[in-house]
């Protein structure tokens, strides 16, 4: 597969997946305006990956039976070793203060690294990213209030928070990783190199911590594997309730 | 089929005269999602814009916008583009009255990427009271957050700004 195309995949998983699991805490959040919030948050990412996964198709051009690679293709009809996103997106929710964290420690990656892909010199991408980091901004500023309400909150939601942001830390230098497959791309313009985001995420993560009164986690080992298509258990049940109805009824339309 | 009876002005008006979906008296072009309506021979060719990436409104829009051409009596060639990416400073004047009729107050002007705009209070749209507070930054449809009026207590959606 041509580098283009799993980077572009890589970019795609990481917004479906994220919404996939966002979508599973829609009328189980705490309150009627967070469903509607987490769904917006989630018809966003879909859009994002929508697009992502309509130009990997292009780019990978026909195939073996002449057909071009839709968006449906890629949601639909690859299995787990296929699927790219960093792990951090496809944990399980969890608590409340799970979700927001995981929300959090993703937006204020993504705002960074869609607003370095704005000047990527592959014109499709740039102007996916053009769209991306308005709508980021606007995430981040929902997740980073949470974060601040829960964690300058009451005890138990203070400890919850904590909690949240200790456990996901390990995931969180996956983000940041670069293999063979990008390196090209990088020094070619197309792809933004995610280590030079490094920076702005930590400080907006520190900032946010810190008017949260949460701690900051010390940097252990970190888990990472998830954009090589090493993913943990849960996600085969994600993927499973995500694509069961596409693969029983093939082909079926509205 | 080529008809000479409807003109790129008249055909450029019917297009942008297309309703939106979801948001009542407002018309795409109040909207600015339209970027150009061209004819190729036949063929109307009619360049549209997201609002949002994940907007479920966009391919309704895009066949209500290929149906308007066709009764035309042209082919409906519609493209969708991306780049530059919409900005809520699109919506025009009418627009912006239009949705203050309807009850939704128009969106202040876009922030500047990477700046973190100073948020005052937004209007309501029905007393034009600035007590008003955020409810939910989200709204009925993905370009809206909900808010209420404390000067005549009626909850309102103001768009937000993109």
């Amino acid at each position: 597969m041509a580098p283009l195309v799993t980077y572009t995949l890589r970019q795609g998983d990481r917004a479906l997946v994220l919404a996939q699991r966002l979508l599973e805490v829609v009328t189980h959040a705490p309150e009627i305006e967070e469903d509607m919030a987490l769904s917006n948050l989630a018809l966003d990412l879909i859009g994002q990956a929508r697009a992502l996964y309509t130009y990997a198709g292009e780019v990978e051009g026909p195939t073996a039976d002449g057909s071009v690679r839709d968006e449906d293709h890629y949601a639909y009809w690859r299995d787990q070793h296929e699927f790219v996103n960093p792990l951090l997106v496809e944990l399980p929710n969890g608590d409340f203060a799970q979700v927001i964290g995981r929300q959090f420690l993703h937006d204020a990656y993504a705002l960074p690294y869609w607003q370095a892909m704005t000047s990527s010199t592959d014109a499709t991408l740039s102007a996916v990213a053009g769209k991306a980091v308005k709508e980021t901004a606007y995430h981040l500023r929902h997740s980073h209030s949470w974060v601040v309400r829960l964690g300058d909150g009451t005890e138990e939601s203070h400890t919850r928070m904590q909690d949240a942001i200790d456990e996901l830390w390990r995931y969180t230098g996956e983000l940041f990783e670069s293999d063979e497959i990008e390196h090209e791309l990088i020094a070619a313009g197309v792809a933004a190199d995610p280590a030079g985001v490094r920076e702005q995420w930590h400080s907006t993560v520190e900032a946010t911590l810190a008017e949260a009164t949460l701690d900051l986690p010390d940097d252990g080992p970190m888990q990472s594997g998830g954009r090589a298509g090493r993913h943990g258990e849960s996600f085969s049940y994600l993927l499973g309730e995500m694509q069961v109805v596409a693969r029983a009824h093939p082909g079926a339309t509205w | 089929m080529v008809t000479d009876t409807v003109d790129l002005d008249t055909l450029d008006r019917l297009v942008r005269d297309v309703d939106d979906p979801e948001l009542p008296h407002v018309t795409i072009g109040d909207l600015g999602i339209v970027r150009s309506v061209d004819v190729d021979g036949d063929r109307a060719v009619v360049v549209l814009t997201p609002t949002y990436s994940g907007c479920p409104a966009t391919e309704q829009i895009r066949d209500d916008v290929a149906d308007a051409v066709t009764d035309a009596g042209f082919v409906a060639d519609i493209r969708v583009t991306l780049s530059p990416a919409w900005s809520t400073d699109w919506i025009t004047e009418r627009g912006r009255t239009r949705l203050r009729q309807a009850g939704i107050t128009p969106p202040p002007p876009a922030p500047e990427p990477g700046v973190v705009p100073v948020e005052f209070p937004v209007a309501c749209p029905r007393c034009g009271s600035r007590r008003t507070r955020l409810v939910s930054q989200f709204g009925a449809t993905a370009c809206k957050a909900s808010h209420v009026c404390t000067s005549c207590t009626e909850p309102f959606e103001a768009f937000k700004a993109l």
